[in-house]
């Protein structure tokens, strides 16, 4: 188990200087850099001194050889320095840790609301005896899943904002600011978590065990419950890294539209202003809840499933 | 859109019904009356001055685009300019129906005969908001350390350029000497860039005074900003050196301006029109119609300075040719452009806009004319080829604009044109950051404008002397024009100069005009007297909000 978990360490380490030195690397192919953004001034000035940009990229140290300043920000990111935004001169890690409370917040609520939904739209589809109810139930998932995230944020502000006003289309102070966002992130989320449920739930009630269940007289309720659903949940769980991954994302849109400081937002224009800091400070906290929660994933499969057994290979068959 | 109509407690029911008839009808006839235009700089349904200010209130304005820095002396994006302009007062103020450059912090200055030496006289009494007085020393160390900043200070360093030396006459007269003429700086005085912070302000590090921690001497301090989202500035009690253009000189009347970054332009409308946020400048001009009227009021302002402009490389051989320069100016039709725009805006008529001081309308050389076009491409010895695009010595006029501005509508509009004239371009929008990376001088032609209310912006952008030389040209007679106007302070004399140079520019089409930049305020009618100043940024400071 030790080794096991040595070893999980260890790869994450590798992630996550993958994901730094990838995202140092891409940033850099992309044309542009920090001294043309500050120099172009945001604005209007369509036209840029070649003079100024030349200063402004010697004052941000751009001018040095690529694999110099990969070597430095390394050094210096070991250390828990990830530089500064070279245009504001605020600390990248200081930018990135003052809005990350409130993107947590939208993606717990919106994670909850999310595995809610989608166990209950998951069961509720083969529960019920009346097949229109079934099918009508088991065609939200893909329908939530088709719709883009903008445009339901939108929709939303649209009736429940704009229209009713029950709550603020902007801002993220107070809980009524979080209902609107957190209800858009999670449509996409729970209607990933009830199609895999719902698909792995019919495949598990066909299997021959559910049917000695039923035959030793349980209810519908307790054969869902307290055999199947234990089963059906397996591949679901093994997704929750992909759907934190996806979670993630999806504030970078929600973020927008409502208007709300967070991670996601701040990393587009991160991007847009080639501020290089703010960006690898953002892959490598992705990187890290990625690795963590896939550690975490791993760690609880035992908990549900008694046959799997940490770090032996084919350990089910 | 409700519209709630209190009617007395002690009215009948008919009666509440006749008056809420009658308030639409109001609004009705509001509607109408907006829009009729006005007398070419300003525009648009603008809320009755006839009301007495009252003062208190937090107004909510919307900006579109993130906050970044707030310092006045280091800034150049136009939404954190609307924050920057409220915090500091400067020299000198610039009147926005005149052009002509008024006393604010100084009292009176004089300017040598070649505009190398300008010295002013600061007012008694005012201070920055850490108390300290607003004194020559202080100037000397604001333009100081503006130079200090150097390539930080986007703007301000480059009206300060050629500065020799800040001299303390006394403690109210201050002396700034150039190495050589220097006309633009009496308006640059007028600007944000150059407006004063205290001497402790200037210490700071450069994130401090990003983040707003600066002492600065206008009617509005910094209460909070955090980056990105939301900035709060408060009214500053005890101010009473309003600038001579504005309508009061005591406090402001808003207690507070709270300014919102609202990315998504739907959910901006959206605010607005549900009362949310009280007023914007960054409506998209598809929405801008439903507040006009409807218990709102718009207000738009050509800015001042370099119009949208094609420029066109002179490294490029095709572009060498003076004939297929002229074509493409003569393929545009610029009345077109304008309508593309807001119901207020008019069509480019010059190198400069027509709220730039020293603008003459230049209309006349500027008209459309395909058949001239045409005649001139097929006299050079340009052929249509079979695919419609003309070529010479198997060269193609086939060109691509990389740009980032917001003119996706204008600029195709202008590759119809240039279609019909038989020259190909391509248009490919992107960032920021792209577009300034690619257009290094190796592009055929590149797209842009510049903001400011003096006349020296035409020698900023297209003097070969200078920095920015957009048409990468060697230099020619225009070039001596445009120096001269820099060093001239004679009106009379300097118009003489602005008109020969623009003109020459214009029929030697370096400069192809396509259509001028505008703001636009839309705003609640609870909101009054929300201005622009005269280099259409925005003032706050006679701004107040009625109960």
């Amino acid at each position: 188990m030790l080794r096991y978990l040595a070893r999980r360490l260890l790869q994450g380490v590798f992630v996550l200087w993958a994901a730094y030195t990838l995202s140092f690397l891409i940033l850099f192919t992309l044309p542009g850099d920090a001294a043309t953004v500050a120099a172009a001034g945001g604005g209007d000035a369509g036209s840029v001194d070649p003079k100024l940009v030349e200063q402004l990229r010697h004052e941000y140290g751009l001018d040095q050889p690529l694999w110099l300043q990969y070597l430095r920000a390394l050094g210096r990111a070991l250390h828990g320095d990830f530089g500064s935004n070279p245009q504001t001169g605020q600390p990248a890690l200081h930018e990135v840790t003052q809005v990350l409370p409130n993107t947590l917040g939208l993606a717990a609520a919106a994670l909850l609301l999310a595995v809610v939904v989608g166990f209950l739209l998951a069961t509720l589809s083969t529960f019920p005896r009346a097949s229109w109810l079934r099918q009508t139930l088991g065609a939200l998932p893909p329908l939530g899943a088709a719709v883009p995230v903008f445009w339901i944020g939108l929709l939303l502000l649209q009736w429940f904002s704009f229209h009713l006003r029950w709550f603020p289309s902007l801002g993220d102070q107070g809980f009524r600011s979080l209902v609107l966002p957190a209800v858009t992130l999670a449509v996409p989320t729970g209607a990933y978590i009830a199609q895999l449920l719902s698909r792995s739930l019919r495949l598990t009630l066909g299997r021959p065990y559910i049917e000695q269940v039923r035959a030793k007289g349980a209810g519908e309720a307790r054969v869902h419950f307290a055999h199947a659903l234990r089963n059906a949940v397996l591949p679901t769980l093994t997704m929750v890294g992909v759907l934190i991954g996806n979670l993630l994302a999806g504030t970078v849109v929600t973020e927008t539209v409502f208007s709300r400081t967070g991670v996601g937002r701040l990393v587009v224009q991160a991007v847009g202003d080639r501020d290089l800091p703010v960006v690898q400070v953002v892959v490598v906290f992705a990187a890290l809840v990625f690795v963590v929660s896939s550690l975490a994933v791993d760690l609880v499969y035992p908990l549900i499933d008694r046959r799997i057994v940490l770090g032996r290979a084919a350990a089910i068959a | 859109m409700t519209t709630r109509v209190s009617a007395p407690k002690h009215a009948t029911a008919p009666v509440a019904v006749l008056v809420a008839g009658a308030a639409a009808l109001a609004f009705a006839l509001a509607g109408c009356s907006g829009g009729s235009g006005g007398s070419g700089q300003t525009a648009g349904a603008s809320s009755s001055t006839d009301e007495k200010p009252v003062s208190g209130g937090n107004l909510t304005f919307a900006l579109s685009s993130e906050l970044g820095c707030i310092d006045p002396q280091q800034v150049g994006n136009n939404d954190d300019i609307a924050i920057a302009r409220q915090t500091v007062a400067s020299l000198t103020t610039q009147d926005p129906k005149t052009g002509d450059i008024k006393p604010w912090l100084s009292s009176s200055w004089k300017v040598n005969t070649d505009a190398s030496s300008f010295t002013f006289t600061l007012r008694a009494g005012a201070t920055y908001s850490d108390g300290t007085p607003i004194d020559a020393e202080s100037v000397k160390q604001n333009f100081e350390g503006i130079q200090a900043l150097g390539a930080k200070a986007t703007l301000g360093s480059t009206y300060l350029s050629g500065l020799k030396d800040v001299q303390v006459v006394d403690p109210r007269t201050v002396q700034v000497d150039f190495n050589g003429p220097s006309a633009q700086f009496l308006q640059a005085t007028s600007t944000f860039s150059l407006g004063l912070v205290s001497d402790a302000s200037t210490k700071l590090s450069v994130a401090d005074r990003c983040a707003g921690k600066f002492a600065g001497s206008g009617p509005f301090t910094v209460k909070s900003f955090t980056p990105q989202s939301e900035a709060v500035l408060a009214k500053r009690d005890r101010y009473d050196w309003g600038s001579s253009t504005n309508a009061h000189t005591s406090e402001a009347y808003l207690d507070s301006v709270t300014f919102k970054v609202v990315p998504e332009a739907s959910t901006l409308t959206g605010s607005l029109s549900s009362g949310q946020i009280d007023a914007s400048a960054d409506v998209q001009v598809t929405d801008l119609p439903q507040f006009d009227g409807n218990g709102f009021w718009v207000l738009n302002r050509t800015n001042p300075g370099v119009v949208y402009n094609l420029y066109l490389n002179a490294k490029t051989p095709a572009f060498a040719d003076q004939s297929v320069r002229q074509a493409i100016s003569k393929a545009i039709d610029r009345k077109a452009e304008a309508k593309l725009l807001t119901q207020w805006d008019k069509p480019a008529t010059s190198v400069l806009s027509s709220s730039t001081p020293y603008w003459t309308d230049e209309s006349s050389l500027l008209m459309q004319d395909v058949t001239g076009a045409k005649r001139l491409l097929d006299d050079d010895g340009w052929k249509v080829g079979g695919d419609g695009i003309r070529e010479k010595d198997g060269q193609k006029l086939s060109f691509k604009l990389v740009y980032w501005q917001p003119s996706n509508d204008e600029l195709q509009l202008v590759q119809q044109e240039l279609k019909a004239i038989g020259i190909d371009l391509q248009l490919k929008q992107t960032t920021i950051a792209d577009a300034t990376a690619t257009n290094n001088g190796t592009q055929a032609l590149s797209w842009g404008n510049l903001t400011r209310a003096d006349p020296d912006v035409v020698r900023t952008v297209f003097s070969a002397r200078g920095t920015q030389n957009n048409n990468h040209r060697a230099a020619e007679p225009v070039d001596d024009l445009l120096d001269q106007q820099a060093a001239t302070t004679d009106a009379k004399a300097r118009q003489k100069l602005v008109d020969q140079a623009t003109q020459q520019l214009i029929k030697e089409a370096w400069s192809i005009p396509v259509y001028q930049l505008s703001t636009t305020i839309a705003a609640s009618e609870k909101v009054h007297d929300l201005k622009f100043e005269a280099s259409s940024r925005l003032d706050f400071y006679d701004a107040w909000l009625s109960n």
